[in-house]
Parts: structure tokens; sequence; C-alpha cells
């Protein structure tokens, strides 16, 4: 029997889209379980019940110490379940509180997953979407970090109600990272972008306006990205820069406004399924890897398509 | 803190020699490890090399007995990554040169990297790029952390050093809030691209660090053993590698007034609306 522990870092109101993949993943093995701060709500608990968990695991968390508590709550959580393969989200708190759990276990970690065969065979891309390799881990358990839109969100056949098991942290004596302060980001209405199924990205050729972009993204349900020329220039938050030193997106449709398709950008971006390109310069070298090209004024082409896509849905 | 001068800072910058990503990248199909040849310092270390000369220059530089120590792993074209670091102004390198090392996983790179650290010795900080640009993980600053029992500032997109209270205290973003993070060192510190701008090596620079020296060590100086590094070490392994076949270009077409209208059938025809 193959049991799996799906950790989540923090919770909202409802499960995000990353949450619900992961434990849709988590579903298809015999058990599973999840690890997660706070106390589990009553409305978390039925969420969590509709993947078939068996378990969720919580703990009290002191908010202004840095990552250690997350660390403690997924170690005690893999000595409570001892499952023989950990989940956690691609992003980089998940990854590092994960990979701290590693070292105390002499255990494998994978990171950029994209999935998880019966017997534990991951697959994962390398080199920027280049590749796709399997990775096998020689430890219990595996510790294995999943991409969004790599999984689709399948609740289990059968729900559960799960049992909700507190565990007793170690007290964190000495903290050694605190937090000063947390500063909310502005709410988007719009979809994160690392998990969003279709993304709207801009670059240098929207010469400072965003809104044909902005606009064309609301028309679709999508997020919004970047080049980083354009956030470089301060013409839109950093938070929106897709390509290697920003947000990986892998969704089911890319569409690139005005971004020539530098090396950096393509290694963000090249694992969507379909990528539609607008750009003015004909020689750019988005066009070598995109499905549909346009050459032309993105100021004329997206408001056209944003007006066409409200005109068929009315 | 070494004990010759209690104030002095011994700032140890990790390097890494990667596949340059101008060109395209391979891995080997017989070893499945990624081709090194056409390598270069990943670009995302010049920002934790600038984080760590920054901090010393703030606080008198090299005059006032500060260090930057440029440490690397790898074979010996390795090498090349600390060369560019002492010509940014690092003041001395390290590489750990073994041939052991060579599939490596994160946990055994931690491993081999956190006993480079205490063999170096009273070291202070550790500070890393956000990530390496060939292996993408990111977590083995988190993992050095853990294993030093030093404190994690990771993902660092602003950082202040306050040697007074021997504090740093930097900004970290996450999708939904900007954290301020502070704590004592010694600690592990890991810069995004947001940190900084890094310098470019000027002449002075490049024919000063002809005079730099660079210390090779094995995996027997630091008193670890062969099979605790390499793929023996390693808890995992890629079994099978492939590269995706490429992106075709599609169809390329010119705005004559209607490809807004194009672009809406051509979503529709691949049913994305």
């Amino acid at each position: 029997m193959t049991t799996a522990l799906v950790f989540l870092t923090e919770t909202a109101e409802n499960l995000g889209k990353a949450q619900r993949e992961l434990l849709s993943l988590g579903a298809r093995f015999e058990q599973t379980l999840v690890a997660v701060p706070g106390d589990a709500s009553e409305s978390l608990r039925a969420e969590l019940g509709r993947y078939g968990v068996a378990t969720v695991y919580t703990a009290a968390v002191d908010p202004e110490i840095f990552a250690q508590p997350l660390v403690e709550l997924l170690d005690a959580a893999i000595a409570a379940g001892q499952p023989e393969l950990v989940l956690t989200g691609n992003d980089p708190l998940s990854r590092e509180a994960a990979a701290r759990v590693a070292v105390r276990r002499e255990a494998g970690i994978v990171t950029d997953a994209t999935d998880v065969s019966a017997d534990l065979l991951i697959s994962k891309d390398e080199l920027a979407g280049s590749y796709g390799a399997q990775v096998k881990v020689a430890s219990q358990p595996a510790l294995v970090a999943l991409k969004p839109n790599s999984v689709d969100d399948a609740p289990a056949e059968a729900a559960s109600t799960p049992e909700v098991v507190s565990l007793p942290l170690a007290e964190v004596d000495a903290p050694q990272v605190r937090v000063l302060g947390a500063e909310p980001k502005p709410v988007s209405t719009r979809p994160a972008l690392n998990e969003a199924r279709v993304v709207v990205a801009g670059g240098r050729g929207v010469n400072g306006d965003f809104s044909p972009v902005e606009d064309l993204a609301d028309a679709l349900g999508a997020a919004v990205g970047a080049s980083r020329a354009a956030t470089d220039a301060g013409w839109i938050s950093h938070d929106a820069q897709v390509g290697q030193t920003g947000v990986t997106v892998s969704p089911q449709l890319y569409i690139s406004a005005g971004i020539s398709g530098a090396i950096q950008q393509k290694a963000g971006m090249q694992t969507s399924k379909v990528i539609v390109a607008v750009n003015k310069d004909a020689d750019a070298p988005v066009f070598e890897i995109a499905d549909l090209g346009i050459v032309g004024d993105l100021a004329k082409v997206l408001p056209q398509a944003a007006e066409e896509i409200r005109r068929r849905q009315a | 803190m070494s004990e010759d001068n209690s104030n002095a800072l011994k700032i140890v910058v990790l390097v890494k020699h990667v596949p340059d990503v101008q060109f395209d990248r391979h891995i080997d199909a017989q070893t499945l490890r990624i081709e090194r040849g056409e390598s270069t310092l990943s670009e995302l270390d010049e920002y934790a090399i600038e984080a760590a000369l920054a901090i010393i220059e703030a606080h008198g530089g090299a005059a006032a007995g500060h260090e930057v120590i440029a440490a690397t792993m790898g074979g010996s074209n390795a090498s090349g990554a600390v060369k560019k670091a002492l010509q940014m102004g690092a003041t001395s390198g390290v590489h750990l040169n073994d041939e052991a090392l060579a599939g490596s996983d994160v946990l055994a790179t931690s491993k081999a990297l956190a006993a480079l650290i205490e063999k170096i010795g009273d070291v202070d900080l550790v500070v890393t790029g956000m990530s390496s640009t060939d292996a993408e993980t990111s977590v083995v600053p988190a993992q050095l952390a853990e294993r030093l029992g030093w404190a994690q500032l990771t993902q660092a997109s602003s950082v202040e050093f306050d040697q007074a209270t021997n504090t740093l205290v930097i900004s970290r973003d996450s999708a939904t809030q900007r954290l301020r993070l502070s704590a004592s060192l010694p600690a592990v510190l890991s810069v995004t691209d947001q940190a900084n701008e890094p310098r470019y090596p000027n002449f002075k620079g490049i024919m000063a660090a002809k005079k730099k020296s660079t210390t090779e060590l094995s995996v027997a100086d630091l008193a670890l053993d062969a099979a605790a590094v390499g793929p023996e070490g390693s808890r995992s392994t890629v079994v099978q590698a492939e590269a995706h076949p490429a992106r075709e270009a599609g169809t390329v077409i010119t705005d004559s007034g209607e490809a807004g209208i194009a672009l809406v059938d051509f979503l529709a025809a691949q049913k994305l609306i």
C-alpha cells in the first residue's frame, strides 16, 4: 500500500487550483494524508474529504517565525503518517521546507515534477522544459514538488470524512528568522499567473500601455504576464514576469504580445500547449515557436480579438 | 567571526559553472547528466557576488579585514566561475575539485558544500544566487541552512546588514505578500535578480584577479567519504531523459485589418474558447 502525504503551506477560504491538483495526484494512491498549518476548518475538511483524504495533520504555527514551524510540521507529519511519497507545491517556500526535511531524513527531493507513477517514478522537466526526465528516489519518503497545470483536478470517486490529528510541535527555541512585517499585495480578480489556464503576456512592444493586454486577458479569463523588458521598464509589477528569473508557466494557451522571445522569456513559457504570438517584427524569434504568428500592431490586433470574443460569447 | 579580528566579516559566495543559456543545452544520452561544454558563471550568481561585495564595501571593505571568498565545486573546468568572481572583486577563491562529485543530487551537493563551509572555517555568511540556471532546483541554500544550523534568509529581493547588531534584514516576495525577515549571523542568504545591479569586471579587476589565490581541495580534504557524494551519496537518480520535440513554427499571417478575428477563429478551432 502506498501512502501519499500532501503538504499545504497555507490555506485561504478555499483550496487553490495548484492545491487541488496536488490532492488529485495524492488521491491516486491507496491512502492520502494532508499536513496543513492552523486548525483545519470544517469547510477545509469537507473539501479535503472530496479528495478521499484519510487524515489531516494540523499544528499551530507561529506566524512571526519564518519557515521553521512549517519544517517542524512536515517533519512531524511524516513521522506520524510514514508516507512513501510527500507532495508539495512548486513555490519557493514549499520547496524549501521540503528540502530541509529531506536533509533530516536523508531523503531525495525532486522539484518541477509533472507526474508521479503508481510505482513512484517521477516525471519532471529539465533545462527549462526542453527535456523530460524520469527520476527514481531511493528513500522513504520521496519528496516531490509538483508544477501547477501538470495534473487534472479530479476529486476521488468516494468522498471521505478526514480524521483530524493535532500534532504537538517541538518549541522553536531561539527563533532563527523573525518575520518583521508582512505587506499584502493587491488582490487581483484574475487567476494566479503560475496556475492560469490561459496567459496573455506583453513585452517591450506594448510601449508602456498594458491595457490592450489586460483587456484581452479579461475577455479570456486569463492571467497577465510580462517580459523582463516590460517589468524592468516599470510598466507592470515584477510579479508578472514570465521567464527564467520570474514565473514559469505551462498554460493551455499563451498569447505573447510585443515580446521578441529572447531565451530567458522562452525558458519560462515554452511548455505551454498552444502559443500565439503578435509582433510587429516579422523576424522576432517568438514566431519560431508560435502555433499561430501574427505580424501586426498589438494595439490593433488585441482589442479586435477581445471585442470578437465578447461578441461571440454574448 | 574569526578569532584574530572579531569585527572582520568572512563571506563565502557559492558560484556555479553552468552551460551557457544562450546556446542549446543538452543532456548526455549515456550518463543522463547535463553536458557542460560552452559553460560560464551562472548569471544569477553575479547578483550573489554583488550582494557580498556591497556588504563588505559598506563596512570598510577588504582594508577592514573583510573577506569575500568565491567557492565552487565540480571538475577542473568549474574554476571558470571562481575566476569571474575574482575579477568582479572577490578576495580569494576555493575550488572543491573532485571527479567523485559528478552526479551529485541536491542532497549530496548540500552535504559537500556544508563540509566545504566548515573546512573554510569561521564563516559568518554564505551568499548564493536564487537558483542555478541549469538544474534550477533553488533548494540548496535551504538545505545548507539546515545542515549548518544557520538562519535561512532566501530569495531576498533587498538586503540590509547592520554590523553593530550583526543582523541581516531582507525583503522576500511571495505571490500574495512581501515579507520583511530578520536574522542574526551566521546565515545563508540567497538573492534574486531584483536585489542589485551586478558590476562588470573592469580592467583593474581583471588584472588584480591574476594575483589572487584559489585553494584547491578534494573530497578527502573535507573528511568526507567519497561515498557520501556523487551517485552513491545521492537519493535521487535520473533514469531516463529525452529532449521534448522541438516546437515548430506554425502559420504566420500578416495583419491586413482582420488578424484579431483570425486569432479568435484559431482559438475556436483549437477549442480554447
